[in-house]
């Protein structure tokens, strides 16, 4: 810890040291891992309503008259879904070997401005990546990184309550939204999205205006959530973490995320024909360790059909147990029994299917 | 929290209490709690288990991570604390009462190696730049 380089930070560092953050060094950035409990936070989003400090995810705006035609090659899921203004869209983009590049939230405002959220770790690379398209394939877009927005996730079941309570008014932009949906008015962007398996919006805002947002969330009630819960509220989502549950050499296919990639339509996509040439010997699943102890990513899973690795593992405050995402050999159905391997002991796992928990909800036996 | 002075300390944030018969009681520091956050598992070593001065002998794991707990002295574990066991938690809402096992050491003079309270806090302090 001696070495100091000028970590980033985002238009709420300040609030955060207020509020008696313990800050980490999150991939560069200044961020609060908790606020005092992990534990207390993880409960307070799932029973009421937990705020979220994510301005270190970009949002990107790409405008031009091409953008649909764009992105329709860009990323692996079709933004042909995205019909009505204001839907999202969640996609991974892939490199030429159908690796996973990153993954984003695909927001359609218009037919010529679509805004993606990518990963803070990987926005540059993203960026670069997507400019590279662009001039290959002579799109003539204009892509914009919006580090002048702050970003706030405000989540769980009091989220809507909380909002606006703190913002009277903002109905009138949110009006009746549904989730997977945004609006915007002005530099206001909300959305009706999150990564904690419950209800909530994540909230774009002029990072000047962010601090006073924030204090007006807190009054409303909502409780401040580190980085920490924020791991453990999406691995009980069963919501992948890229760096974690994927990157550039595991394909979606063999990292959960089937679903995200629409091989449908002829639609040419960038790391499609890797795809389907490639052979899945690997899938995800869920695991809830049996015996005591706590699963962890890179443990080693032994099946009967040989070796698979935990990618995210954790103790799951909800359900006072350890769980884990798992990449496993094909042909281990849910129900079964695997061991992981842990220090020097092998502990049995059951494997499920997930998400764990869903609004509060435990969904697995 | 202040660092009590009554008992010895490692630099591998272990707590030591010399009790009146010779033994030994250990525990992690409040220090080490409070950088590993909301324990939720504690595997103590098997009562009888021999140790080496600085061995592997028990983990604590928090919704963060796992860490080892290193003998501070070589001798044997005599007694493991059931109670810290089943309320992991005890060690974040007190981490010099949830003691997790207790010592019979190999030479009763070996504590006089640890670090005092002073000591300990200089480097607690050494740690947090």
């Amino acid at each position: 810890m001696s070495t100091q380089t000028a970590l980033k930070t985002t238009p709420l560092n300040a609030v955060h040291r207020e509020a008696g953050a313990k800050m980490v060094d999150f991939g560069g950035w200044d961020m609060p891992v908790n606020y005092g409990s992990q534990i207390e936070e993880h409960h307070a989003v799932r029973t009421g309503c937990g705020l979220f400090d994510v301005s270190h995810m970009l949002p990107l705006d790409v405008r031009g008259e091409n953008v649909r035609a764009f992105l329709r090659r860009l990323v692996a899921n079709n933004v042909d879904k995205l019909q009505s203004a204001g839907r999202a869209l969640y996609s991974c983009m892939l490199n030429e070997a159908g690796g996973v590049i990153d993954d984003l939230i695909i927001y359609f405002m218009d037919e010529s401005w679509f805004r993606l959220v990518v990963n803070a770790g990987t926005a540059e690379k993203d960026l670069a990546w997507m400019e590279k398209m662009n001039a290959e394939w002579g799109m003539g877009l204009t892509l914009t990184p919006r580090r002048d927005l702050a970003m706030v996730a405000i989540q769980g079941p009091k989220a809507a309550e909380v909002l606006n309570n703190a913002l009277p008014g903002v109905d009138l932009i949110t009006g009746n939204l549904k989730p997977f949906n945004a609006a915007a008015m002005g530099e206001m962007f909300v959305a009706r999205t999150g990564y904690t398996g419950e209800d909530g919006f994540e909230v774009m805002i002029l990072a000047k205006s962010a601090p006073m947002f924030w204090r007006a969330l807190s009054e409303a009630g909502g409780k401040p959530i580190g980085l920490g819960a924020r791991d453990t509220l999406r691995l009980e989502a069963g919501m992948n973490l890229y760096g974690q549950d994927m990157d550039e050499t595991q394909n979606p296919l063999e990292s959960g995320l089937a679903w995200t990639v629409d091989m449908k339509t002829e639609r040419d996509f960038v790391g499609r024909k890797a795809l389907e040439s490639s052979e899945l010997s690997k899938q995800m699943v869920g695991l809830v360790l049996l015996d005591k102890g706590v699963l962890r990513g890179h443990q080693k899973v032994l099946t009967k059909h040989g070796e698979g690795e935990i990618t995210s593992g954790t103790f799951s405050p909800t359900m006072q147990q350890s769980i884990a995402l798992a990449r496993i050999p094909m042909g281990i159905a849910p129900g079964e029994e695997v061991e992981v391997e842990i220090r020097d002991k092998k502990l049995r796992a059951k494997v499920v299917k997930y998400p764990f928990v869903r609004n509060g909800k435990i969904l697995v036996a | 929290m202040s660092i009590p002075a009554d008992l010895k300390y490692t630099p591998s944030h272990e707590w030591v209490r010399v009790e009146t018969d010779g033994t030994l009681t250990v525990g992690i520091t409040h220090h080490a709690q409070d950088l590993l956050g909301d324990m939720v598992f504690v595997e103590s070593p098997a009562v009888g288990r021999v140790l080496a001065k600085g061995e592997e002998c028990a983990v604590v794991e928090s919704v963060k991570a796992a860490s080892d707990v290193y003998a501070p002295v070589a001798g044997e574990v005599v007694a493991t604390n059931g109670d810290t066991e089943s309320s992991p938690e005890a060690i974040n809402a007190d981490a010099y009462a949830a003691w997790m096992f207790k010592i019979k050491p190999v030479d009763a003079g070996a504590t006089a190696e640890l670090l005092d309270a002073a000591a300990y806090q200089k480097l607690v302090e050494s740690e947090a730049h």
